[in-house]
């Protein structure tokens, strides 16, 4: 079942290259689509046993990750088939600067869609140390045809950048691995073996090894200061390609810290870790906060903002405790969150022809239903009750407080009311007031029906968290060494 | 040939990239570099080489040395660019910076605690001389094609710490880097070119729109 989960997409996306009928690639992207997404609520059924030696397995934090990646990779292909014959084949005048630009193909588009879910699910089922480095760097060059799916120069600048950056980042990834293997000396190099035999780790190699993981899988992660690829990537792609970036890829490069962490915490050096986890929180929280206030671009402005989350995702699992499940609970919130403000994003940018703040105004007449959805993700997103942040993020403030630690919870509430007001300023001024430029017109189902699901199921988990959600993350929590 | 004398012509070789005033060149540099490594996977074995070290060894040794430059040249031909490096840091500073990070991985090499069964601390100290310079070489050039190169020496110290400490890893995960970096620099290619058609030239200096 782990072995399906990771071929069928990879199988047909290498397919896919090949389709030459578009309608035909459609019916298979959504078809993988829908098995991909059967096959995980399967495995909330029976959880599937290990396969490939250990290798492959489905623990709790993999079964939580690779149910996020495969919704909303279900909800995008929704969203992005309409939007793919639409932009079928015709040249389209860039929005910023007015020349003209023709899409990547079609086929290349398709496949690589289909290769960057098979390399996230394989990123949330690896055990081995190697092989979770091997997932994460495929998951960088299978999107990066992605981002330069609009074939201008500033997206190709945007992929130049990811691929760098990254490239570069998860090679001190690498780096840190092998710290890790020296740490580790006979032990066989699959997380919970390294957990079990964590007494027997060499505790200096371990730290730097730590270090370097935090640095490199960071980088993918978007962690300031390592963040300086996200904005462009995700303001420069389709707005899908942002969706998937911001809610599934982000979240699996923290997989990788997690996991390494939870090694660090079982040899002993949990405080190590947990404080550097807090550290990057902080700084990445107030570097989203600066670029938040005043930005002029939605797009990067909602860039920015995973920014924010990601350090609330380091800081939850700097702070322990409650903040663990915290974190899980609000890795699944933010995902779901921001892949909706990314497709109504893309709906405004549709139909005013801009991603600049200044230009967009009265979306709530002009696209009714996109403009309420656009001011419910901006309560959203920003953790007013009773949309499901709130809980997330409140988790995380009760855990820092309970862990006496006061000034860290100051600053974490001081830099959630920067960003509330930076980003109600920005919203909320697109969302009222009259567009001289644009009537009101008639949305189409397919552009709103998805975010319209994410809102929902947002909303639903700030006031009803089910059960078996509940226990999947207290499992993840207790996995991570934090019962 | 000695373990010895393969580590003096890899630092040789990151040498003479740090100098290197044209793009052919470094291409070439970083082609004897990838078969150095290649020998050096070989040699640094215990005992008699089994199959899977053979397998990587020679994979190595055939990517690094002959599809990859392959590649780079092909981009470089058809992206029409002029062949010099153009450095941000000039030949003479960079030659110095190199000497002074080489002086920099020697030291820490002999402060770090090596795990027994590991090779001469010599070896180490060229693995970390390769991720400076190749560090080095991505941020202080301009072209995109020099920023490749940079990143492909910086994989090649970091499989040179590789070969140095970890004594066996699975052949799996080694063909899996093999296959990531190789993919990795394909896609580079691709956008390489993709850059001297859009611009005119593969300078990243021009990439500068996006921003804050």
């Amino acid at each position: 079942m782990v072995l399906a989960l990771i071929l069928i997409p990879a199988v047909i996306g290498a397919g896919a290259f090949f389709v030459r009928n578009d309608p035909l690639r459609r019916v298979l992207l959504v078809a993988t689509a829908v098995t991909h997404a059967g096959l995980t609520v399967a495995c909330w059924v029976w959880r599937p046993g290990a396969a490939a030696g250990g290798w492959l397995a489905l623990d709790a934090a993999g079964l939580l990750f690779l149910s996020i990646t495969s919704a909303l990779f279900l909800v995008t292909t929704a969203y992005a088939v309409p939007y793919l014959r639409r932009e079928h084949d015709h040249v389209t005048r860039d929005a910023v600067e007015g020349f003209l630009f023709s899409n990547a193909p079609e086929a290349t588009f398709t496949g690589c869609l289909l290769l960057f879910l098979a390399a996230m699910t394989l990123v949330t089922v690896s055990q081995h140390v190697g092989l979770l480095w091997v997932a994460v760097e495929a998951t960088t060059l299978a999107s990066a045809p992605l981002i330069y799916f609009h074939r201008h120069h500033r997206s190709l600048e945007a992929v130049w950048k990811y691929l760098l950056i990254c490239s570069v980042g998860i090679a001190l990834a690498l780096l840190g691995n092998f710290f890790l293997a020296v740490a580790a000396g006979p032990t066989p190099l699959v997380f919970s073996e390294l957990v079990a035999r964590s007494g027997q780790l060499n505790v200096p190699w371990l730290k730097a090894a730590f270090l370097l993981v935090l640095v490199g899988y960071g980088t993918k992660m978007g962690l300031a200061p390592l963040h300086t690829w996200l904005p462009d990537a995700h303001s420069e792609s389709p707005s899908v390609i942002s969706a998937l970036l911001s809610g599934a890829l982000l979240n699996c490069a923290f997989l990788g810290i997690i996991r390494t962490q939870q090694v660090c915490a079982a040899a002993g050096l949990g405080d190590f870790s947990r404080t550097l986890l807090v550290g990057f929180g902080l700084v990445s929280m107030a570097v989203a906060a600066v670029f938040i206030v005043g930005q002029t671009d939605f797009k990067r402005m909602l860039a920015y903002s995973s920014i924010e989350h990601m350090g609330i995702l380091a800081l939850g699992v700097g702070l322990g405790g409650a903040g663990v499940f915290g974190a899980m609970l609000h890795a699944v919130n933010h995902s779901l969150t921001k892949a909706m403000l990314f497709l109504v994003a893309g709906n405004i940018l549709g139909a005013y022809g801009t991603k600049s703040t200044a230009d967009v105004r009265g979306v709530l007449r002009v696209l009714p239903v996109s403009g309420v959805l656009w001011v419910a993700g901006l309560l959203a997103i920003t953790g007013s009750p009773p949309f499901g942040l709130f809980l997330s993020e409140f988790t995380i403030l009760k855990a820092a407080l309970d862990a006496g630690r006061t000034g860290v919870a100051v600053t974490y509430l001081a830099l959630l009311a920067v960003i509330f007001i930076g980003m109600a300023t920005i919203m909320l001024r697109m969302a009222q007031g009259v567009s001289v430029r644009v009537e009101p017109r008639r949305e189409s189902w397919t552009a709103i029906v998805p975010p319209a699901v994410l809102a929902t199921v947002v909303l639903m988990l700030g006031v009803y968290l089910p059960g078996r959600l509940t226990q999947l993350l207290q499992e993840t929590a207790r996995l991570l060494g934090h019962p | 040939m000695t373990l010895d004398t393969i580590l003096i012509l890899v630092v040789l070789t990151n040498l003479r990239l740090l100098g290197a005033s044209r793009i052919g060149a470094s291409v070439r540099t970083v082609a004897v570099q990838g078969i150095l490594l290649g020998l050096l996977a070989l040699l640094a074995h215990h005992g008699e080489p089994s199959v899977s070290v053979w397998l990587v060894a020679v994979g190595g040794a055939v990517l690094k040395g002959v599809v990859f430059p392959w590649l780079l040249l092909r981009a470089l031909r058809s992206a029409d660019v002029e062949r010099e490096v153009e450095p941000f840091v000039g030949p003479i500073a960079s030659l110095l910076a190199g000497v002074a990070a080489l002086g920099v991985s020697l030291w820490l090499a002999q402060r770090l605690p090596l795990p027994d069964g590991a090779h001469s601390s010599v070896l180490v100290a060229v693995a970390l001389f390769s991720i400076l310079v190749g560090l080095f070489l991505i941020v202080a050039r301009k072209k995109a094609i020099s920023q490749v190169l940079g990143f492909l020496v910086m994989e090649n110290g970091i499989y040179t710490f590789g070969v140095a400490l970890v004594r066996e890893s699975p052949l799996l995960v080694e063909l899996g880097v093999m296959l990531d970096v190789f993919v990795a620099v394909f896609v580079m290619g691709i956008a390489l070119f993709h850059i001297s058609r859009e611009f005119d030239h593969i300078d990243t200096h021009e990439l500068t729109t996006l921003k804050d």
